[in-house]
Parts: structure tokens; C-alpha cells; sequence
């Protein structure tokens, strides 16, 4: 399947994030499975609680106690200078080791969720940009700086040398995304993780925020996994979607695909959602039924099976199904199995 | 940032004439005066005085003036740089109070390196290594440093010294050096036997701070920026260092200004177990004996001092933070 996408750069292999608290252990992330391909976009969909930023933690290595990568794998194909390739298989990197030091911010750098918060309020943005350069680059001071301006030019950061010493609370939401997009970017990472950079802003600058990140990825080739609770914002720029939920990959696929013959009933109840301007006025939204389980207490078999309009009785609540691949999609549903299982013979 | 000094700067001089009023109220609070507790010593002594003799020395020292001329007198004399003189010591204020303040000063400071020197560190690991042995391991010192008061600590040593090596550590000058001028031998003299009371000031202080820094830590190391940072590949403690903790010791740069005055009354007791010819003792006996005029420069330079220490620690947390300096 998918014969035209690129190589694949990151392969996520059965992660999972655990984290052992007093009272059981919380299975944040419980079997992962997806893959990032060169110089597209995969967008990571799932309500709040289903994993989806822990997965992205993992990646980087950045899970916080007690939270730990438990079992699993994320190979990682390292290509600094463009000609030796290496494989690295970061959940096996020590958290704040020296490779991993070297993979954050270098070669895989975070777009998080919170512009404000993510710079230190004490520093100007371009000593934090400078800072990110001087730790992959072996440049001077001056030629630090240099590149730290180029950045915020590449962003559209609007008279970006005097903001070079603007501290972020003197920009405004729209300005400081872009600066922390900038220091993102400063070494040319060719993984992009965007951890819903768009929520903290408004409609307007979310577009404009969003064109900016497809033209960055277009011109740089790079790929970025998108995190986010907005369908419709994975409608506008990804290419693939993974569709998460309580810790598990439920739907994954071309974004086309997935969006149009939608085969999880999670992803349709998900769908089904959005308001869109076609339907009559004033109808009642459907909305995924119940709420999403107290994380120690996970149903077993399918965790979505309890709130599942389909669910089979008798085998929803017993096994959780594998993911299969279903035409161009893969999913994790008994109600696709027997096409699968035909598929695959 | 100069404006921000200079704003400062402007408002010391209001403060000074508020704190001046009820530096005098405070000092005149109590019933009587000195000639009072003077009769009344002699008294006890089996001298009497006449009641002459008596209207004699309170015009002598203008007590029958009124209060609000008394006061008036004082603060003119102060602006003339006249701290007065002492009713019981028959001397001028200035030269009382002068080495004293001195001593007390540099034992202060010394203390306060002390208690940052040995707090920050240890409530940066301890937030670091949040619920490790050393976290507990400081913790509990740290409850045993709050507990205890300092006199008694001061006891101890003392005792352990003698006991142990047959030394005194009471006073701030070897017995040949107490009277002796001011020379480099003297300096050095003082510096060796100094940093014990210092250490002992600091105790409670250190335990203090070093709470403070490791409940603020706590707090900065879960922000977003320090997370960001972590993402860009710093190394762990530089990016500790650098982000949270610039963050986290503020609170303690901000009660710089208190701290001097807190140590100055704080150390009287230590003062008087180790026999330091520190300031707090004088104005103890000086409140005692209704010495007004001592009392009242004394505690203005108290407030002085207050004063100074939160310019400086304005000053210091400007230097830190932008947000301060931009206001």
C-alpha cells in the first residue's frame, strides 16, 4: 500500500507509555503503531486523554515521572549531514542521555501547545533561539545570531531584528507562535512535531499559522507529526491521519480515505460531529456518546466497545482486535476483521 | 532601569521621616523616662537624689519639654548628623553605636552568604531529585534547623568546643586583641572567630530558604519553557540553572530587605549567650534603662538598614527579571 510516499523516517512499533501511580498503573499509550513518512504530514486525532501527547513525549523522550516508555520501539532514521543514515531506536536512548540530547531540537524539534508558557519569560526570544543553534552548530556567536534572525524571517516575524531582543511577553499570540516556530526550525530538524500549536490562538491567526507550516514544510521537505483534537485543521493540512483512542490506534490512513469512507465507528462518530454548513439550522449536533473512562479503569477487549453503537456482543468486550489493513486503511475494529483476514489471504 | 533606582531613591527620605515618628512613639511608649528608671536604680542602691537635683537633670536632658519639641530636637540634631548622646553612658551615641553596627554588619553578611550559599544549592537538588534519599535526607535537616533555636545551638557549640579542644568561642576578638586598635592582626583575628556565630545566625535562615526554593522549583520545573528547553537538547542541570531556578530564587532575593533587621533582633540572644559586642545587646540595655535617644537612633538605623536592603534587593530582582525593570 502507499507506494508513493516517501521513505519512512519514523517508525513508532507497539509503543507504550506507561506510568505506575499509587493506586495501578495508567496505560497512557498501550500499543502504538504508525509510521512518519519523508516530507509528508501526519496528523494525530483523538479527544483530550487518549494518548496522543504522550506519544508525542515518547518520541522525544520527554515523558515526565513516573511516566516510562515500557516496551516497544521508535526507529528513528538519523540523516544529519545528508550522507550516512543511521537507525536510532530512541526508546532505548537514556532519557536526557547525550544521543538524545543531540536528536532533540537537532534532528526532531517540538512546536508546542503553549507559545506564552514555552519561552522563559525571563530571556529575549532571540537568546533562546541563539541558544537552540549554539547547541547543534558548531558556529559562532555572531553567526548564531545571524541565522536566528534569518529564522524569524522565514517565519514572517515583521521587523525581526528588533524582536531578536524582544522578551515574549511584549509580542502578541500570532508574533510569539511564529517565534516559537522559528526556534523550532533553528536547526533544520526533519521531524517537526506540532503538539496543537494552534489552540491558543484565534481563527484567524490559526489559518495563518497553519499556511505558514505548509509552505515551511513544502519548502524544507521536512515531516511533521500534528497533533490535535481539530478535524478540521487535519482536513486542511495532512496528508495521513492516525486516529487515537485510550492509548490505541483505532483508524489510520490517507487523510482522503479515512475522511470519506471513515470504517472505525470512532472515527465516524468523530465525523459526525463537525458542524457543517450543509446540514439544516438547528438540529442537534450528534456527539460521541458517554464519556471517555476513568484511565485505571480501561474496559477490556475494545476500550471504545462501552460506548460503541456497534459493538458485538460477546467479542467487542472480550479481545481487542488487531490492526488490520482494510483496503488503503488500517483498522482496529471486529466489524472489518473478516475483510481484513480476506484481504490478506 | 536608572529610573527605577532614582524612583527608589526619591521615596527613602518619606520613609525615613514615618519610620522616625514611630521610631519616637515606640521609645516614648513606655510609662516614665530615664530619670525614672535612674531614681530607681539608685534607689536600689541605697542612693536617693533630691527632688532639686532631680528637675535639675530633666532640664539638663530637656525631658520637661514636650514630647512633640523633643522629637523635633532629635530629628534636627539627626539631620545635622548629631545621633546625640547617651543618658547612661555619657557618651555619644555615635561612638557607641559605631563599631558595634560595624561588627554587626559584617556578621550579617557573612551569615547571609552562609544561608544562600548552603540554601539555594541544597533546595535546587532537593526539588531536583524530588522524593530521592537526599531530598529527604535535606528535609529533615532542614525541619531540624527550623526546630532549634539558635541560642541553644549556640550553647552547644560552645560547650563541645570547650569540652573538646578546651576553647572559648564566646566574644569576636582573642582576649589580647579586645582592646587593642583596629589592625590587619585584629581584622584577621575577628575573621577567624567570626564565622561561628555567623554559621549559628544562619541556621534557621538556611532551613527557611532552602523550602522556599524547592517549593518554587517544584513548580517552575513543570512549565512549559522548562520542557521547551529540555526539547532543544540543553543538557538537564544547565537548563535547570538556567530557566527555573532564575525563576524559582526570586521570592529569596525579595526578602533580602527584611532579612537584615530580622537577623539584628533575631541575633540578640545569640549576641548575649556568646558575649558578641554586636548592636543588639545595646539596644536591649538601652530600652531597659529608658536610654531614649540611644533607643531611637538605634532602631532608626534599624530602619535604614530595612530600607537599604529592599533597594537592594529591588535592584537585584530588576536585574533578574525584565518584567521588573520594564514596569
Amino acid at each position: 500500500m502507499n507506494e508513493d510516499r516517501g521513505d519512512v523516517v519514523l517508525s513508532v512499533r507497539n509503543l507504550k507509555t506507561h506510568f505506575p501511580t499509587d493506586d495501578g498503573v495508567v496505560k497512557a499509550v498501550d500499543g502504538v503503531t504508525f509510521d512518519l513518512h519523508q516530507g509528508e504530514v501526519l496528523g494525530v486525532v483523538g479527544e483530550s486523554g487518549c494518548g496522543k501527547s504522550i506519544t508525542m513525549k515518547s518520541v522525544m523522550q520527554l515523558v515526565g515521572k513516573p511516566g516510562r516508555i515500557v516496551d516497544g520501539q521508535i526507529l528513528f532514521k538519523r540523516n544529519r549531514d545528508g550522507t550516512n543514515t543511521e537507525e536510532v531506536d530512541i526508546a532505548k536512548l537514556r532519557t536526557n542521555g547525550k544521543k538524545i540530547r543531540e536528536i532533540r531540537g537537532g534532528d526532531i524539534a517540538l512546536i508546542p501547545q503553549e507559545p506564552m508558557a514555552s519561552f522563559s519569560p525571563l530571556h529575549s526570544i532571540g537568546s533562546q533561539i541563539v541558544e537552540a543553534v549554539m547547541l547543534h552548530q558548531d558556529v559562532s556567536k555572531q553567526e548564531a545570531k545571524r541565522i536566528a534572525i534569518e529564522k524569524l524571517n522565514e517565519v514572517g516575524m515583521p521587523s525581526a531584528e528588533q524582536r531578536f531582543d524582544a522578551y515574549s511577553w511584549q509580542l502578541s499570540g500570532g508574533l510569539r507562535q511564529r517565534a516559537i516556530i522559528a526556534l523550532a526550525l533553528a536547526c533544520n530538524p526533519s521531524i517537526l512535531i506540532a503538539d496543537e500549536p494552534t489552540t491558543a490562538i484565534d481563527v484567524t491567526t490559526q489559518a495563518q499559522i497553519l499556511e505558514l507550516l505548509k509552505r515551511l514544510q513544502r519548502e524544507h521537505g521536512s515531516s511533521i507529526l500534528f497533533i490535535t483534537h481539530d478535524l478540521g485543521v487535519i482536513a486542511q493540512l495532512a496528508d495521513h491521519v492516525v486516529v487515537m483512542y485510550l492509548g490505541r490506534v483505532m483508524e489510520q490512513g490517507a487523510v482522503s480515505d479515512v475522511f470519506t469512507h471513515p470504517r472505525h465507528p470512532y472515527t465516524r462518530a468523530l465525523l459526525a460531529s463537525i458542524p457543517s454548513l450543509h446540514s439544516e439550522p438547528r438540529i442537534e449536533l450528534p456527539t460521541v456518546a458517554g464519556g471517555i473512562p476513568h484511565p485505571l479503569q480501561r474496559p477490556n477487549g475494545c476500550p471504545f466497545h462501552p460506548r460503541c453503537p456497534d459493538a458485538i456482543p460477546g467479542t467487542c468486550d472480550v479481545a481487542m482486535p488487531k490492526l488490520l489493513d482494510v483496503e488503503q486503511s488500517k483498522v482496529a475494529c471486529f466489524l472489518h476483521h473478516d475483510e481484513a483476514e480476506e484481504a490478506d489471504a | 532601569m536608572h529610573l527605577f533606582i532614582l524612583k527608589r531613591l526619591l521615596i527613602a527620605p518619606f520613609l525615613l521621616a514615618i519610620f522616625s515618628v514611630i521610631a519616637f512613639v515606640l521609645i516614648q511608649a513606655p510609662p516614665g523616662d530615664f530619670l525614672t528608671s535612674y531614681i530607681a536604680e539608685l534607689a536600689q542602691g541605697g542612693t536617693s537624689i533630691g527632688q532639686e537635683q532631680i528637675e535639675a537633670l530633666r532640664q539638663q536632658y530637656g525631658l520637661d519639654r514636650p514630647t512633640y519639641v523633643q522629637y523635633f530636637v532629635w530629628v534636627g540634631n539627626l539631620l545635622q548628623g548629631d545621633l546625640g548622646t547617651s543618658f547612661e553612658w555619657r557618651r555619644s551615641n555615635a561612638e557607641l553605636i559605631g563599631e558595634r553596627l560595624a561588627l554587626t554588619l559584617t556578621m550579617t553578611t557573612i551569615s547571609l552568604i552562609f544561608t544562600w550559599a548552603i540554601a539555594i544549592p541544597a533546595g535546587i537538588i532537593s526539588a531536583v531529585r524530588q522524593y530521592s534519599g537526599i531530598d529527604y535526607v535535606i528535609t529533615v535537616l532542614n525541619y531540624i534547623g527550623l526546630a532549634t533555636p539558635n541560642f541553644l545551638l549556640a550553647l552547644l557549640i560552645m560547650w563541645f568546643a570547650f569540652d573538646q579542644f578546651g576553647v572559648t568561642v564566646t566574644g569576636l576578638f582573642s582576649p589580647e586583641y579586645v582592646a587593642a586598635p583596629w589592625s590587619l592582626a585584629r581584622v584577621a583575628d575577628m575573621m577567624s572567630r567570626i564565622w561561628l556565630p555567623a554559621l549559628v545566625l544562619a541556621v534557621a535562615g538556611t532551613a527557611e530558604v532552602a523550602r522556599v526554593v524547592r517549593a518554587n522549583l517544584l513548580d517552575e520545573l513543570d512549565r512549559p519553557y522548562t520542557e521547551m528547553a529540555r526539547a532543544k537538547g540543553l543538557p538537564e542541570w544547565r537548563l535547570v540553572l538556567k530557566y527555573p531556578t532564575r525563576v524559582a530564587i526570586a521570592p529569596v532575593i525579595s526578602t533580602l530587605g527584611w532579612y537584615i533587621p530580622r537577623l539584628l533582633s533575631g541575633g540578640l540572644v545569640v549576641s548575649v549567650v556568646m558575649s558578641l559586642p554586636t548592636i543588639g545587646p545595646l539596644l536591649l540595655r538601652s530600652l531597659i534603662g529608658q536610654d531614649m535617644y540611644l533607643a531611637g537612633t538605634i532602631i532608626l538605623l534599624y530602619s535604614v538598614l530595612t530600607i537599604v536592603g529592599t533597594l537592594l534587593s529591588d535592584i537585584l530582582l530588576a536585574l533578574l527579571d525584565p518584567r521588573i525593570r520594564t514596569a
